[in-house]
């Protein structure tokens, strides 16, 4: 699988405070990772180290297995970072040519990307009349203008509007379908789990984790069940090999799963024990439970 | 280079700032071009400010490089609110995630400062000439093209404070602060002139010699001495004042050229320096 961008070692110290801490990672291509952290983990700090806008202590980072300059690599790539910052006087078409200009590709697709995001009435008007949104908006059309290789997206949604929001994840997710490759760093956790397969989670500066979100604590989920026999139901699910615990709760029953487990085979043999389930399903752990047990091992 | 300047113009042309100043330091040139119409009243002598010979070439060539050369200020106003503007929008950073190395980042204010600097040397070429052609007394080719050193001087006069406006803007990031950084600057090196003349007078030494041609304003003003002494009328006054044995210097010195061509590298490359090390 091609690599697009190795973190090796990377390390960012503020006089003292370590912001970023010996963090390695790789990301390839057609992946869409998440890295989560909360407020002041390093997943700035980190991205604007491989943007070239911060400079490493110690440790190095490649793009494209190091078939390129830094700044040359950085031309493949769209991103955003933090808040969208353009010229305020120009117009959302001026500051968008003189991004082109910048990455030096041609200006075709300034129309087709701004239509992407909602923005083409507003082609004309300058960058200091638009709402929050519309900033935010205008940067990932800015980001898109060279199909990028790789978007990174630094706290999209941050400061948004319940609507500013869904407009932006729709966004994101229209793109990632499209295959491309996208680094999300957010403290929002739902946000991650809608679009992200794999996961990165900083905490004061440190990688705890790297790789697919399924794999983060190696855990299977939770199958809920019931019936209206529940000690003969209690009786049989403590005698079966998947389960690592098994809880009694208002709603029915709570098993904990040491492995995938096809669930109408649960069904088939509770009804050989003569019982008869009225519910049954399994529910992922989702991303903030596995992230909170994951930040608290250590 | 031209990728550069291309990006850097975009900037230029579409900042407020940019176009109200360009506005303003043309219609001054212009205003400034009629004033050989205008007539004036100067004691027993009467007529217009073209028969003083201010516009005879190659004199021509001196006085409104010289003149002209006091309008550069408003230039340097746009290069400085263009250079902290990178920093208070935040676009610096954005414009490095783009793609844009530091050195291009550099460069490409320098090449904006050169071209402005071309631009405007072209100008007053072009101004003086119009100005001598309408008023100059002598017409000949050999005569007006002679003497000509002023415009080279004008030009690395204006090149040296853009650069040092671009410094002042990455290094203080503000433009209000960054013109008032050049303000004060401007102020120490006079205040040092005052002292090193007091202190030759007091001690005999020659350290005005020195300073007056080594720190980067002083080198910069006096890369064109005033004109005037030199113009036949104003002269003419000036002896009939009793013991004056002043001495005047017209003539561009190397001394200065050299010390604004060094102070000018050293502007962009801690302009770079500063871009290099920090983190945005």
């Amino acid at each position: 699988m091609k690599t697009i961008l190795e973190i090796k070692n990377l390390t960012k110290d503020y006089s003292g405070l370590k912001a970023v801490d010996n963090v390695s990672f790789k990301i390839e291509k057609g992946h869409v990772y998440g890295i989560l952290g909360p407020n002041g983990s390093g997943k700035s700090t980190t991205l604007g180290m491989v943007l070239n806008v911060v400079n490493p202590t110690q440790g190095s980072y490649e793009w494209f297995e190091g078939t390129t300059t830094n700044h040359d690599a950085l031309k493949r790539i769209g991103a955003i970072i933090e808040r969208p910052n353009f010229y305020p006087s120009m117009s959302a078409i001026q500051n968008l040519k003189l991004v082109c200009k910048i990455k030096n590709i041609s200006q075709d697709k300034i129309e087709e990307k701004l239509a992407v995001v909602d923005l083409l009435s507003r082609k004309h008007s300058p960058f200091n009349t638009f709402s929050l949104g519309m900033k935010q908006r205008l940067a990932i059309a800015s980001a898109l203008l060279n199909d990028p290789e790789i978007l990174i997206l630094d706290e999209p949604t941050n400061g948004l509007d319940p609507q500013g929001i869904r407009k932006i994840r729709d966004i994101i997710q229209h793109i990632a379908k499209s295959g491309t490759t996208i680094l999300l760093a957010s403290h929002l956790l739902d946000e991650v789990e809608k679009v992200c397969s794999h996961v990165i989670v900083l905490r004061k500066g440190k990688t705890l984790y790297c790789g697919p979100v399924d794999e983060m604590n190696n855990n299977y989920g939770v199958v809920h069940l019931d019936a209206a026999d529940r000690d003969s139901l209690f009786e049989f699910l403590k005698g079966q090999p998947y389960a690592i615990s098994v809880k009694e709760e208002n709603e029915g029953f709570k098993v904990v799963l040491n492995q995938s487990i096809d669930l109408s085979k649960i069904n088939a043999d509770a009804f050989k024990n003569n019982i008869v389930l009225h519910k049954l399903f399994l529910k992922k752990q989702s991303l903030e439970d596995q992230f909170i047990q994951l930040t608290n091992h250590i | 280079m031209k990728r550069l300047l291309d990006i850097e113009f975009h900037k230029f042309k579409y900042s407020k700032s940019s176009k109200v100043l360009t506005i303003i330091y043309l219609s001054i040139v212009i205003l400034s071009m009629l004033i050989g119409v205008v007539p004036f009243n100067f004691g027993s002598v009467q007529g217009k400010v073209a028969d003083l010979g201010v516009f005879n070439f190659p004199v021509v060539w001196h006085v409104s490089t010289y003149c002209i050369s006091f309008l550069k200020i408003f230039i340097a106003i746009v290069i400085v609110s263009l250079t902290a503007s990178e920093y208070s929008n935040r676009t610096i950073k954005q414009n490095l995630i783009d793609g844009l190395s530091k050195k291009e980042l550099v460069l490409s204010k320098f090449y904006l400062a050169t071209v402005l600097a071309l631009i405007v040397t072209l100008l007053v070429f072009i101004v003086s000439l119009i100005l001598g052609l309408i008023y100059s007394d002598y017409n000949d080719v050999g005569i007006i093209f002679s003497k000509m050193e002023y415009l080279p001087a004008f030009f690395l006069g204006h090149l040296v404070l853009f650069c040092f406006c671009l410094f002042a803007g990455v290094l203080v990031k503000r433009s209000a602060f960054a013109l008032g950084f050049i303000a004060v600057w401007w102020i120490f090196e006079g205040f040092l002139n005052i002292i090193s003349f007091v202190f030759d007078s007091k001690y005999d030494w020659n350290t005005y010699d020195y300073v007056s041609h080594i720190l980067p304003m002083n080198a910069m003003s006096n890369l064109l001495y005033n004109p005037f002494p030199k113009i036949s009328l104003v002269k003419e006054t000036l002896n009939l004042i009793p013991g004056n044995g002043m001495k005047w210097q017209f003539d561009v010195s190397y001394f200065d050229v050299i010390s604004v061509l060094i102070w000018s590298t050293l502007f962009i490359y801690w302009s770079y320096l500063l871009i290099k090390k920090r983190d945005l």
